[in-house]
């Protein structure tokens, strides 16, 4: 007779006893049984993950001229000189509305992450680009996603499942740390593996609660439907997150569980953001060396951005409406100030990623980041020419240092070659002029 | 291999239960399909919103009950009230973590030795093992107050059955409560009011709400929180059905200090208050801004509102021009008025002579609709036309030049009404301009803040203004005229109509719409009666036809 070994069958006999600690050779059945390739040697995992900033650039000083390879940096963009071989720039994609208003900050967020062009500023009527790839790729790690907003605003997300959906953001530094590293953390390198009983019962008595399903289901209109669908569908994924912490991770050499960070209150003060922003940066290049999640969203600061420098008495978007283009200069000398800020941070993200060594290569090798913001010059509210920019070698998926024209194409073209890339069998995104069929065939290998 | 066999054994036992819990926990509504068949699917539902969820929870479990988490954010429909979004919202995978998380630390302590007493009115013989009876009575008991309707006893069972399983792994009747109780905590039917209809006796063919969700309708509309004890027994009765059942419970519910919550949630989101929170003005031109000034200034104004309307049962409309207030020290430093009393709110009449009155010269509107550095005419105007008159103000056309507005030190342009003169004159933005720029200029006498001043760069300050062909001078006199404008009163009723329902209204709620609005004229304007007429109206318990869900789908 052959017994076929299952988790549950083997973490129930354990669980009879009382607290186990189990040496590793014990549990290898867990490894082989999750399916998904453990053993050492196996591919590192590619992970995407997106990078916001609000009110976009100076166009004079941002887009690059050259096209293809080798492409020329202006001012703006300088911070990310070291790293310019693994970060693409994107000019020439637009957001097309058909006729619907063009939402100041509100619209092009949406539109591109969406492929549909909001009928309410900030809306999304789909679900994300990120949020697609990450129902693909995000299914065998702790977290769907992780979504932070550097500067103090939770609002400031663009990613949900559309039917009205938001993810939530994470703000402060101790609280993503104790998301991640927190309770319910396990350390892949750690020596023992002490499974949790009550993790086991909590998985199962979670599925009582999606047997719901059917009896609600039946009063609901079809747009109540579709929320109690995410909702369901959301249920599943806190669900495989306790099932995970239930298997023993495979060891992974560049997980090094960081220190906390100090307990810092930030709000909208340009340098508070700066700092959080890199506290939080590298907490989440940890967390994928951790395997802990595949998708992030990362926001630096918002679309109507509420930056502030002190001693100045306007915000960061008061300031692109008020100031004037100094005429010598040929810019807005204040408002040029925050887009290099912006850039920096831009720059001190790529740079921890790629700081980060994991394999052969870095971190930043291994994973896909789509940056981009909501509008190109914001005294315009453009929302054309939409700064992009890709960083990262996607496991070698993607060429990458190239300055890409893209010639009046919608955006979703961008969205769609992110998720092809990424694995997501999808041949169409986005409706009406947003509607692509084509991908970015420079940047595909 | 004896390690097999025991996990052979187990797995049996586990399955069985698996199986019973699965089959058995629908966590049905009975409401829904009792009686006739249904002949047209129908019902909403609306997440709760964050103060309703802590409400909750506070009320069944009491205060000291700690934790902390995210939900999902609200989106505040364009000009609408942010509680409508809980009509459009759902649950993302990372909220629902969140809500898990919050779960179990509210389980653990409703169980711990300091509260288990308290909440679990039986004792099980042995501690450390099952006891099925004392598990019932807790879930059916508790499962009430949770779900706002009766635990059917299928659901009951497989809650028992989760928490024998608890038990069994944790040796611990306590642990496998709590473990069951996580999953109500969880379950769509806390996390969303989800409308249960059934056959209208009084009327063939149609429907109506179940008393059970009529009384949840009430009381997050009066309390912003979950049906108390008493309520859902007026339910259980039928006597939520009934004319004087229903009045006995609306008069109940607002005698009690706890109207207060409904009505401080109602303002917040109508006032935009949640914008408060990210204000932030710059320290050096504003040293009297404190942080304890942000946090005291909505609270003073719904103080104000408060006192006005449901003590002194006031006139709506004189929130627009009365003279009492509350101060604390903080914002004593911003109105340039000594508080001695350091940590305490005190009751404060501005003098005859202030030029403050209303709820348009307090610190809550001024500061919020101006820049980290400077007031805005604009911005005061625009708030005014959208909150109070439910006059909505297109956004600007892109490439506009603002710079001349900007320069808020020039010689030549010293004072607002100076730098704002392009918006008048030029054609472009005139459209929009000329319907805010006048109502903000006459509060010009109030800073970035709040603060009172009379000139601006040396140079004294005009506070003439214009609504809609009515002319005044000053914060005082634009305060009566808001108050006299013909769109004010409906403009509220849109607003709380929306916030009773946590919807967006549609052209079929018009009707009721201008019922209210002649209730409210008679009954000069007065929130605690228009409060009563709306909890007592038919079109209030109206349920929310799915055809008109799918309708709106499709438009959008």
């Amino acid at each position: 007779m052959t017994v076929k070994f299952s988790r549950r069958m083997v973490l129930r006999g354990l669980f009879q006893g009382a607290t186990v600690a189990v040496a590793l050779p014990y549990l290898d059945c867990f490894l082989n049984n999750n399916g998904t390739a453990l053993a050492a040697g196996a591919p590192l995992p590619v992970r995407f993950g997106t990078w916001f900033w609000g009110l976009g650039v100076t166009p004079s000083r941002w887009h690059p001229t050259k096209v293809g390879q080798d492409y020329d940096l202006l001012p703006e963009l300088t911070p990310i000189a070291s790293h310019k071989e693994k970060v693409s720039i994107f000019s020439g994609f637009d957001c097309l509305t058909d006729g619907k208003p063009n939402f100041p900050h509100a619209t092009a967020g949406p539109t591109f992450r969406t492929g549909i062009a909001p009928s309410a500023g900030g809306a999304l009527h789909g679900p994300s680009f990120d949020s697609i790839i990450a129902s693909e790729i995000g299914d065998n790690t702790r977290f769907r996603s992780l979504d932070i907003s550097a500067i103090g605003d939770r609002t400031n997300t663009l990613s949900g499942q559309g039917v009205g959906q938001m993810n939530p953001t994470e703000t402060s530094a101790v609280a993503l740390y104790q998301r991640i590293f927190g309770e319910g953390f396990t350390d892949p390198n750690s020596a023992t593996f002490t499974p949790d009983p009550m993790t086991m019962a909590r998985t199962s008595a979670l599925s009582v609660v999606k047997d719901q399903r059917l009896a609600l289901e039946k009063s609901l209109g079809t747009a109540d439907r579709a929320r109690l669908d995410q909702y369901f569908t959301s249920l599943r994924q806190v669900e495989s997150q306790l099932a995970l912490q239930l298997q023993k991770p495979e060891p992974l050499e560049s997980c090094k569980v960081p220190a906390g960070p100090e307990d810092k209150k930030v709000a909208h003060d340009l340098d508070e953001v700066v700092q959080n922003h890199e506290v939080m940066a590298r907490l989440l290049a940890m967390a994928l060396a951790c395997n802990q999640t595949k998708v992030f969203n990362m926001s630096f600061n918002n679309g109507s951005s509420t930056l502030t420098r002190k001693g100045s008495s306007v915000t960061h978007h008061q300031l692109t409406h008020d100031e004037s283009i100094d005429p010598k200069l040929g810019y807005q000398p204040e408002s040029t100030k925050f887009v290099e800020d912006i850039m920096k941070a831009w720059g001190t993200f790529v740079s921890v990623l790629d700081g980060m060594p994991e394999g052969d290569g870095t971190l930043l090798d291994h994973l896909l980041v789509v940056a981009h913001s909501e509008t190109e010059f914001a005294k315009d509210h453009n929302i054309n020419n939409l700064p992009i920019m890709l960083a990262g070698r996607a496991g070698g998926r993607v060429h990458t240092g190239l300055n890409v024209v893209g010639k009046g194409a919608p955006v979703s073209t961008v969205a769609l070659t992110a998720m092809q890339v990424m694995g997501v069998p999808m041949d169409s995104f986005g409706t009406g002029s947003m509607q692509t069929n084509k991908t970015v065939s420079e940047i595909v290998v | 291999m004896p390690t097999e066999r025991i996990a052979l054994s187990s797995v049996a036992v586990t399955v069985t239960r698996m199986v019973l819990v699965a089959t058995v926990l629908a966590f049905t509504f009975p409401a829904i399909t009792s009686g006739q068949e249904e002949t047209e699917p129908s019902g909403a539902m609306r997440r709760l919103t964050e103060a309703q969820y802590r409400n909750a929870i506070g009320d069944i479990f009491g205060k000291d009950i700690e934790f902390a988490g995210r939900m999902d954010p609200l989106v505040r429909p364009a000009h609408g009230l942010e509680v409508a979004g809980v009509s459009q919202i759902s649950v993302s995978a990372a909220g629902l973590e969140q809500y898990a998380r919050m779960a179990q630390a509210i389980a653990a302590q409703v169980v711990d030795e300091q509260h288990r007493a308290t909440f679990v009115a039986c004792r099980p013989q042995v501690v450390d093992s099952t006891d099925d009876k004392c598990a019932a009575e807790f879930f059916r008991r508790i499962g009430l107050l949770l779900f706002r309707r009766p635990v059917s006893e299928a659901d009951t069972r497989a809650l028992v059955a989760t928490s024998r399983e608890g038990t069994d792994l944790s040796k611990s009747f306590y642990t496998g409560l709590a473990l069951a109780l996580e999953t109500m905590l969880v379950s769509p039917r806390f996390l969303f009011d989800i409308d249960v209809t059934e056959l209208n006796p009084l009327k063939a063919g149609a429907r109506r709400l179940d008393a059970y969700s009529k009384a949840a309708r009430l009381s997050f509309f009066l309390w912003n929180t979950t049906p108390d004890q008493e309520l859902l027994e007026a339910a259980a009765s039928g006597d939520l059905h009934t004319d004087q059942g229903l009045d006995t419970q609306v008069d109940r519910l607002m005698a009690a200090p706890r109207v207060e919550h409904g009505v401080r949630a109602f303002f917040s989101d109508m006032l935009g208050f949640e914008r408060i929170g990210d204000l932030a003005k710059d320290s050096v031109i504003y040293p009297q801004f404190s942080r304890a000034a942000k946090a005291d200034m909505s609270e003073q104004t719904l103080r104000t509102i408060i006192n006005l309307l449901l003590v002194e049962d006031g006139d709506y409309r004189d929130l627009l021009t009365t003279r009492q207030t509350f101060m604390t020290r903080a914002l004593g430093v911003v109105y340039g008025l000594p508080v001695s009393d350091g940590g305490h709110w005190i009751p404060y009449d501005i003098p005859e002579e202030s030029d403050r009155a209303g709820i348009l010269t307090q610190m809550s509107f001024l500061a919020s609709y101006s820049h980290t550095g400077r007031s805005s005419p604009t911005l005061r105007g625009k708030a005014i036309r959208e909150l109070l008159l439910c006059q909505p103000v297109p956004d600007p056309p892109p490439n506009v030049n603002f710079s001349l507005v900007e320069d808020t030190t020039s010689t030549d342009r010293p004072t607002a009404r100076d730098r704002l003169t392009p918006h008048r004159t030029r054609r472009a933005c005139a459209s929009c301009h000329r319907v805010m720029d006048p109502l903000g200029l006459s509060l010009e006498n109030f800073d970035g803040v709040g603060s009172y001043r009379n000139e601006e760069n040396g140079v004294p300050i005009d506070t003439s203004g214009e609504l809609d062909g009515v002319q005044f001078d000053g914060p005082v006199t634009l305060g009566q005229a808001v108050r006299e404008h013909p769109a004010l009163p409906g403009c509220f009723i849109k607003r709380i109509s929306e916030y009773a329902m946590r919807r967006s209204l549609t052209q079929e709620d018009d009707g009721w719409v201008e019922f209210l609005t002649v209730r409210f004229a008679n009954s000069a304007y007065r929130l605690r009666a228009l409060l009563k007429v709306i909890a007592t109206s038919d079109d209030f318990y109206k349920p929310f036809l799915s055809s008109r869900n799918a309708i709106a789908e499709v438009q959008q």
